[in-house]
């Protein structure tokens, strides 16, 4: 195999980039929206991914064509999604920050552990269908299709979502709850709707997210909402809790840090990748404690 | 003469008397209780000594360290490489530098040095992330310990990475566990008393305020980290020599949840209900394991479902926060010095008496 040149090497890095960039934004997204209305840190977000995964392969097993089981898989996950904010959430909506934070954690315990009671700890394979799973050749260049389809899935949600955010009722409802609840709620804003609808859409791009990371992984298990999660917050942080774009922006200057990192770190240190990516987090919140796109105030009441 | 509305000679006997308790328990499980039930007891001083350090930093002082675990990972590693037998390092960790290869310390300095570390690093860590609030600390904190994470399970020529550490020497007893159990305790209450202790909890219920009365917002919460580190390493001493074998998993957030449980079930803020909450949550999940087996009630017969216990604690731990998120004891703490206290007793029927 020839090698690639440097303008072959630096496309591939950058759609590999891109591409994980796409998916971490899509879930910061998730994310996001509902820390800008509930002030809720929603750790359990990344088992909403594993419902999906899980979901759409118990369909393809059960004979169902891949497209709806999709489908399925991303019904599920909205649907576990918004049992989360009834059952969990609702009850202690007003609480402090601290208990919000503590409740999502047990139901990521909860569901993990479900997890793993219905599907064994175990991996299991997840063999997508082949326009998902082949490769492009452009000379020594390989780009594979997951990455493509998931630039371009991202590329179409996030308009969707601006346009919603931007252009519809609903959306601009959401803002202005995440702007200041007690006056929404003056303003005859049905703020039980919001956060329902802010939780499902979330939820939703948590499943979308799922189907392409588990395409690129190729297995999933029960805990497979760790990682995800975790650097989803990381981005979300980056750009600023709370703010759309913040996430979006924060998402893809995670996946080009990490590729970065991966390329430059020498080779005794890539394993410590990640450490350093948290690393380079605490740097950044020193300066900027409220993300990049947050206020510069000092300190929040 | 009176400090902090007590007597310092009823505190003190009120002390005393709970020491000896305590360790009156200590030698009746000793020498009357299983095997099984002392292990029980070690397992639970321990989640004591890292449920009172947590609560010092997050219940006292608001600062709420989700990555607290990381530190626990760093006092069991650094002991553990201490107390290791020379021949065992040589077998398992042949590429330590030459000083630590050839080092062999007794449990107690290995502890120490183990709470040192982890100190050290708080001080390091917590310099650049104390000033953050809210949600910001706590994602910094799990940054943190994955960070630690990270570094333990790729530096194998210290840990050895991923694979299981094991051959740690079993010094952990009832007797090592007690003593530190009543030494952290007796810290943190003694910090948590003090005018530090004040500037903490003021900086808990508005920093702002507490900036604006010349409290050092930023000093205070990093001397609660940096003591609640070094608690919650010698835990994780006190637990490496226990277990005697254990990998960098051990060490992350499903870990740290029963911990964080029993610090919301006894209360935040409070020191003896981080005791209640330890023994309650303790028992509550060893009598969930036991059930895991398989429950015969007579009438009916509850299969074995396995992993059932974490399920039914998350369950529990919702229900705690949405009916009563401060917990058993909320702030207060429990009031033995009316007990101990002869004169005012008398002082106060007499005053009852007359009126």
């Amino acid at each position: 195999m020839t090698s690639l040149t440097p303008i072959e090497f630096f496309i591939q890095q950058a759609i590999n980039a891109i591409s994980i960039g796409s998916l971490y934004a899509l879930m910061a997204i998730g994310l996001a929206m509902v820390y800008g209305i509930l002030r809720l840190i929603n750790f359990a977000h990344g088992d909403l991914i594993m419902v999906g995964s899980y979901a759409t392969l118990f369909l393809t097993i059960a004979g169902v064509p891949f497209w709806i089981a999709a489908v399925g898989g991303i019904a599920a996950s909205g649907l576990t999604g918004l049992l989360m904010e009834r059952v969990a959430y609702r009850p202690i909506r007003g609480a402090q920050d601290v208990a919000m934070l503590l409740t999502s954690f047990a139901v990521t315990i909860f569901l993990e552990n479900m997890g793993i009671l219905l599907f064994s700890p175990s991996s299991r394979p997840f063999n997508p269908p082949d326009f998902l799973n082949s490769a492009f050749n452009f000379g020594a260049l390989r780009v594979s299709s997951v990455d493509i389809i998931a630039i371009v899935v991202a590329g179409v949600l996030l308009v969707f979502l601006t346009f919603f955010i931007t252009r519809t009722d609903s959306g601009t409802s959401m803002r202005a709850v995440s702007q200041d609840l007690l006056a929404s709620r003056l303003m005859g804003i049905n703020i039980n709707r919001v956060f329902v609808s802010a939780f499902g859409i979330g939820s939703v791009l948590a499943g979308v997210v799922g189907i392409l990371w588990s395409s690129r992984v190729g297995k999933i298990d029960p805990l497979m909402g760790f990682y995800p999660v975790l650097k989803a917050f990381v981005a979300s942080v980056i750009g600023g809790l709370g703010s759309l774009p913040g996430a979006v922006l924060g998402g893809y200057l995670l996946g080009i840090l990490e590729i970065v990192l991966q390329g430059i770190l020498p080779a005794s240190l890539t394993p410590f990748r990640d450490a350093f990516v948290f690393g380079i987090l605490i740097v950044l919140l020193l300066f900027r404690p409220n993300g990049l796109l947050g206020s510069t105030e000092k300190e929040k009441f | 003469m009176e400090i902090n509305g007590k007597k310092p000679l009823s505190s003190l006997v009120t002390g005393l008397i709970l020491v000896a308790v305590f360790a009156l328990l200590l030698v009746a499980v000793n020498f009357g209780a299983s095997a099984y039930t002392q292990r029980i007891v070690i397992g639970l001083c321990i989640s004591i000594i890292l449920v009172v350090s947590l609560n010092l930093s997050s219940g006292f002082t608001g600062v709420f360290s989700l990555g607290h675990i990381g530190f626990m990972a760093i006092g069991a590693y650094t002991a553990a490489i201490l107390t290791l037998p020379l021949s065992t390092k040589l077998a398992y960790l042949p590429d330590l530098p030459a000083w630590l290869e050839n080092t062999q310390l007794s449990f107690l300095p290995a502890t120490i040095i183990g709470g040192v570390v982890a100190m050290l690093i708080a001080l390091l860590v917590g310099a650049s992330i104390m000033r953050l609030t809210g949600p910001y600390v706590s994602v910094a904190t799990m940054g943190f310990m994955v960070i630690v994470n990270v570094v333990l399970v790729n530096w194998d020529s210290m840990t050895r990475g991923a694979r299981t550490f094991s051959g740690v020497p079993p010094y952990t007893n009832l007797w090592w566990v007690g003593a530190w159990t009543v030494v952290t305790i007796y810290a943190i209450w003694r910090l948590a008393r003090s005018s530090f202790g004040r500037q903490m909890m003021a900086i808990r219920d508005n920093s702002i305020a507490a900036q604006s009365l010349g409290v050092n917002v930023v000093g205070m919460r990093l001397l609660a980290f940096c003591v609640s580190a070094f608690f919650t390493a010698v835990a994780g001493s006190l637990w490496a020599h226990f277990i005697q074998s254990f990998s960098p998993k051990a060490f992350l957030f499903a870990e740290a949840f029963s911990i964080i449980t029993m610090l919301i079930a006894g209360g935040m803020g409070s020191i003896s209900g981080s005791v209640i909450g330890a023994v309650g949550i303790t028992i509550l999940s060893e009598v969930l394991r036991n059930a895991e087996r398989g429950v015969n009630l007579g009438i009916v017969q509850i299969p074995p479902v396995y992993g059932a216990s974490q399920i039914l604690m998350a369950i529990i731990f919702i229900l705690l926060i949405i009916f009563r998120p401060e917990g058993i004891m909320g702030k207060r703490e429990l009031d033995f010095s009316h007990l101990f206290s002869f004169s005012l007793r008398r002082t106060k029927r007499k005053e009852a008496a007359s009126q």
